[in-house]
């Protein structure tokens, strides 16, 4: 039996994910990305290897993927997180035709092949407005953790409305809003309205096509799920493996180079 | 008997008082961070400033207020836009003043004037960080720095790094990188304010670049900051002496109370 391995290294995590010949995920694992780029890719890579039971020779391909995708240095290859992203989707949803990823720097619009190749896509990554970083700033302003933030706005019933498009303003207009007596869910909900927002707008710029499946850190909050799902009013894949969609990605094209190999003759 | 008025102005990160007599002397000053409780704290300062002036507080007579929270003013009897504000006290602590570059904790504001300090076009930044205060508290924040070390730490540099980020948020990987790379703090310090300043040249082409320039706003009260300006202009520019660059607006607010008070008394006569 032969694996393949994706390690994706993110702004804030890095992760990796194995799979076996049958396309099946065998192990996964999450680090912080911190200060140390290559160790972080060493160490998901080494966590995943662990917890799937399996000796570094045994996974016979790895492709790095993510903003520091050139720091996998046990790597064979990389591929862009575009590209893993709209792969590691289809795969999960094969119905996936948009897919939103939202991380803790950047957020992006995928448009994608029925094939799961590209076709368009949209990112905002020169400004943190609308990215996991505006909750970041939220969740420090009002003191909660981060997996709490979604809970909790969902209890909102009258959400303020967040007028400033800077995270770092919003940080103020959070506890401008806690100082005019507001409710902290109700808040929370306005913060999340606002990304969901934003959101919309960078996927109508690839345009809107069902199915769409929401892959990413922030996937894992459900305020931003329905947030999001009432901003576009259309329902949203969201698989427990959300964060782990780019890894899943790049370990599915690692798989490809390995099965193309086998058999050259098959490509072409 | 002498006439007193106040200026108070309610920035986004301070808030400024000034007593002014009426030969337009400043006679007290006071500042206070701002907080949330703005109605609160224009009291606040302007107290202050009347403590420093040794004047009761029915000394004075008029109060104007300035601000992005000057309608939270309660005590004052009028309130005009900071652009108006920072317009009067600019031309009167330099009266060739015909470009002002304004740059708050959280906006930036070009603004060219006309006849009588009258604003004739402006462009301002409110929605983004990157070209305000703000952008370089976070960059000297992430180093570990507070915001009165900013303008001494730049000064030890030499050489600026080139920051090439926009955002305020994200120059924190960015700062990363260049510290774990053995980057002097002062000279990413250094750059940051490079960039800002590069931010605010290009709002003021935008309201057109005539001579005299004159700086307003707290962070310009670092002598590099201004050196940087001058530099990027290739013009001089005149900065207020001391911490008098960060009351610019609330001066100028003093003086349209006089003004008003001197309009409303001939007014009176008439």
């Amino acid at each position: 039996m032969a694996y393949a391995a994706g390690v994706d290294v993110g702004s804030t995590q890095t992760k990796a994910v194995i799979v076996d010949e049958g396309r099946r995920i065998v192990s996964r694992s999450l680090t912080m990305t911190g200060a140390n780029v290559i160790r972080a890719a060493e160490e998901a890579f080494q966590e995943a290897l662990r917890s799937g039971d399996l000796r570094e020779e045994e996974v016979e391909y790895v492709v790095g993927t993510g903003y520091g995708r050139y720091k996998v240095t046990f790597g064979n290859t990389q591929v862009t997180e575009i590209s893993c992203h709209g792969r590691g989707a289809v795969h999960m949803f094969p119905q996936t035709r948009t897919v939103v990823d939202m991380g803790g720097q950047d957020t992006k619009a995928i448009r994608v092949a029925p094939t799961g190749e590209i076709v368009d896509f949209c990112m905002n990554d020169k400004c943190a407005a609308g990215t996991g970083r505006f909750l970041g700033a939220a969740s420090s302003a009002l003191d909660i953790p981060l997996d709490e933030l979604g809970p909790t706005a969902l209890r909102g019933q009258r959400p303020v409305k967040i007028s400033t498009t800077c995270t770092v303003f919003a940080e103020s207009e959070v506890l401008s809003w806690l100082g005019k007596g507001k409710k902290i869910e109700d808040i929370l909900l306005g913060v999340h309205q606002s990304i969901a927002g934003r959101s919309t707008g960078l996927l109508r710029r690839v345009g809107l096509e069902e199915e769409i499946t929401f892959t990413g850190g922030v996937a894992k909050n459900v305020a931003m799920i329905e947030t999001l799902q009432h901003s576009l009013g259309l329902k949203v894949n969201v698989s427990d493996d959300s964060h782990y969609m780019g890894a899943l990605g790049a370990a599915l094209f690692a798989l490809d180079h390995i099965l193309t190999a086998r058999h050259p003759a098959k490509t072409g | 008997m002498t006439t007193y008025t106040a200026g108070i102005d309610v920035g986004s990160t301070y808030t400024k008082a000034v007593v002014l007599d009426d030969d337009l002397e400043m006679v007290g000053r006071a500042m206070r961070p701002t907080g949330f409780k703005l109605t609160q704290i224009a009291g606040e300062t302007l107290a202050a400033a009347l403590e420093a002036a040794g004047l009761p507080r029915d000394a004075v007579r008029y109060t104007v207020a300035t601000g992005f929270g000057r309608h939270q003013v309660e005590l004052s009897d009028v309130q005009v836009t900071d652009l108006t504000a920072a317009a009067r006290g600019a031309t009167h602590l330099f009266p060739g003043t015909r470009t002002i570059l304004d740059v708050g904790g959280q906006t930036m504001k070009a603004s060219r004037l006309g006849v009588g300090a009258k604003v004739k076009s402006f462009r301002l930044n409110d929605k983004c960080a990157a070209g305000t205060g703000a952008f370089l508290e976070k960059t000297a924040r992430y180093m570990g720095f507070s915001t009165e070390e900013i303008g001494p730490l730049v000064s030890t540099s030499k050489d600026p790094i080139a920051i090439s980020g926009v955002c305020a948020v994200f120059a924190e990987s960015e700062v990363i990188n260049h510290l774990s790379q053995g980057v002097a703090p002062a000279d990413i310090m250094h750059g940051a304010v490079v960039s800002l300043v590069g931010r605010s040249v290009q709002l003021l082409r935008r309201v057109g670049l005539e001579p005299e320039f004159t700086l307003v706003g707290g962070i310009l009260r670092f002598e590099r900051m201004a050196a940087v300006v001058r530099d990027q202009l290739k013009s001089d520019v005149n900065v207020a002496p001391g911490d008098l660059v960060q009351f610019t607006a609330a001066l100028g607010a003093a003086i349209l109370g006089q003004r008003r008070l001197q309009q409303l008394g001939d007014a009176a006569v008439a």
